[in-house]
This record gives C-alpha cells, structure tokens and sequence, in this order.
C-alpha cells in the first residue's frame, strides 16, 4: 500500500513532462508561468482567508462547540451516537487542524479501532473542510453570491456525519 | 450568505466567551487568525506553484484533454451548462483526478482554475454548475485517505484501513446527498 502511494506523485509529475516533451512543448517555459499563476492564486485568496480563519479561531477558543456538543448529548445519548464524535462533527466543517486535533483526542481516550474511534475516522475521511472550500474557490473568483452551496454543502456534511455512524455499525457488528 | 455566517461566527463566539468566561482567550484568538492565514498562505504557495506549472505543462500536452474526454459522460450530468465548454471540463476532470488519488495540495489548484474557468460565464453570481462543482468537493471523494491512515496507524490501530469500505459508502451518502440538494434547492435561489 504504501509503496503504490509512493508512486503517485513522482508519477504525476512524470507524465505530463513525458507527453510534454513528446509533443515538442518548451515545458520550462510553460510551467514557470503555471507557476505564477499558482502563486497570483495564492494571493487571491489570502483575504478571504484571513477572514475566514480569524472567525474560526474566535469559535474554537470560545468554547462554542463544547457548548453545543453539550446541548445536543441528549439528542445524540437518545439516538446512540456516541458522544465522543460530536465535538469533531461540529468542527469539521471549520477547521482542518481543529478536527484533526479532535480526531487524535478521540483515538487517544477510546481507541482508534473502538466503535467512537471508527465511526470519528470515517467520519474525518468523508468530509472536507466545507466552509474553507467554499471561501477560497468563491474567493479566487470574486463571487460574493454563493447561493444554495452553503446550504446544500452542509446538508451533505450532516449526512456524512448520519452514514458515518450507519455504515461503520453495518461494516464492524461487534465493534 | 457568507457575509451571514462570517458575522453568525463572530457573534457566536463573542457570547459563549461570555458564557464560559474565556474572553481572554478570545482577545488572544483574534489575533491568531491572520498570522495563522498568513502561514498558511505561505507555507502552501510552494506547493500550489509547483502544481499549477505541472498541471500547465499536462495541459499543453494534452493529459488534462484526454481526462476530460474519459470522464465526460458523468460530468456532462453533473455540470450540463459546460457540456461545450472544454477549458472548464478539463479543469474539472483534473480536480476530480486529484481528489480521488488523495493529492490535496493539487486539488485546490486546479478546483480554483475550474472555477475560474466556470466564471467566465457567469462572473457575478454563483451559477448552478459552480454550487454542483464546490458540493462536489466539500463532501471529499477519496479512494485512499492517505492522511488519516497515517493518523490511525501512529495512534495504534491493528488495521487503518479497514475502515476504507465504510469511508466509500459514507463518502458517496454525502455527495448524493449534496448533489441531490443543489438539484432540489437551486430553483429558490435565483
């Protein structure tokens, strides 16, 4: 496994030099304005960024979400949904780093292969940091209208979030 | 909608620093966010030049072309204003082809030139295809999830990928469930 994995992005990279010098293309030339691109990119969503982190960093420093986990235990206690998870579930959708940091705290205290443990790394794994992917892609393009895409990539965390606990419990009975 | 939720943030996080008395840690968090941007910003830009140069040179050499072509007939579905739009379906097909092999760092790259690609048309407002695109990307596609494989492994689990058959079913709920909303839900939002 982590030999295929090895090979992945030295072969990314291999590629495209390979067609490129076939097909006669000046690839130095070419990449180092793909280069700037990347890094005028880079520079188009620092503001928004900037924005964005700063509230998430207020949210996670005022205890927001050990609030909230604590005013939806019952719900979660009723439902079965172990509530180690909720914390994570709550700050996915905010913070790479911050869920990162609540996923290794559930494997700490439960486990990695206990059912909270499971059903955190699934639950890690099948979702992205939702509102850091909406605000650098709406950023880049300078798109202040985004719509239904808050909405509709939030009703796919909650369902990443309901299948996680589902499937974890169908694939691992005994867990 | 996100000028909502950015003050919704701010708002929140001032009255539960209230409630918990944490406001000191508050005050300190203020000004963790744009150092934090900052470094970000910083510590990716090396990276994302790389893969935009790369992703240029496949462009020119015609990878990203021949992608597009293979995944036409599900992006066709998912994205039928672009249909002939082949600089925004190339885009795409590599994004798509990023995700699924786990490389986060050249996904955002070429997310970002798809949606520029996507703009083009439509340069005010989130049009129908980008809400489709960004759900398609918030709810993570991932064959191998390289990352938290890493993280159960360090943390000593028998078996860190056992868990794959449930991240593919989980994974692929979300985005039905994603894609399946921005169908139901893109008609109220004019």
């Amino acid at each position: 496994m982590d030999n295929a994995a090895g090979f992945l992005i030295p072969l990314c990279l291999l590629l495209p030099v390979f067609f490129g010098l076939r097909k006669g293309i000046p690839i130095f030339s070419v990449f180092s304005q793909g280069a700037k691109e990347g890094l005028q990119n880079c520079l188009t969503i620092l503001p928004t960024l900037i924005g964005l982190l700063t509230a998430t960093s207020m949210l996670r420093a005022s205890g927001a979400f050990e609030l909230l986990s604590q005013l939806l235990q019952p719900v979660t206690d009723f439902l079965g949904i172990p509530s180690q998870v909720l914390p994570l579930a709550l700050m996915k959708p905010f913070s790479g780093s911050g869920s990162t940091a609540l996923l290794t705290d559930v494997f700490s205290t439960c486990g990695p292969d206990s059912f909270p443990g499971r059903v955190a790394s699934v639950l890690a794994a099948s979702s992205e940091t939702t509102f850091y992917c909406i605000a650098v892609y709406f950023g880049a393009v300078n798109i202040q209208k985004t719509r239904h895409a808050v909405l509709c990539a939030l009703l796919a965390d909650v369902a990443a979030f309901a299948g996680s606990f589902l499937f974890v419990g169908l694939f691992f009975q005994n867990g | 909608m996100l000028n909502t939720i950015w003050a919704g943030m701010i708002f929140v996080s001032f009255f539960c620093a209230c409630v918990t008395g944490r406001m000191d840690t508050l005050s300190g968090a203020i000004f963790q966010g744009g150092t934090q941007a900052v470094e970000l910003v910083l510590s990716i830009s090396g990276t994302m030049a790389l893969w935009t140069g790369f992703l240029k040179i496949a462009e020119a050499g015609g990878i990203t072309h021949w992608l597009s072509k293979t995944l036409q007939p599900f992006l066709g579905h998912i994205l039928p204003d672009h249909k002939e739009d082949p600089p925004a379906l190339e885009a795409v097909s590599m994004n798509i082809t990023a995700n699924l092999l786990g490389l986060g760092n050249a996904a955002t790259p070429t997310g970002i030139a798809a949606m520029k690609a996507m703009a083009k048309h439509s340069p005010a407002r989130a049009s129908n295809s980008m809400v489709r695109f960004v759900v398609l990307n918030t709810a993570s596609i991932q064959l191998i999830p390289t990352m938290l494989a890493s993280l159960r492994a360090s943390a000593g689990s028998a078996a860190p990928l056992e868990i794959l058959p449930a991240v593919w079913c989980t994974s692929l709920t979300a985005l039905l469930t994603g894609l399946a909303a921005t169908k139901l839900l893109e008609r109220f939002y004019g």
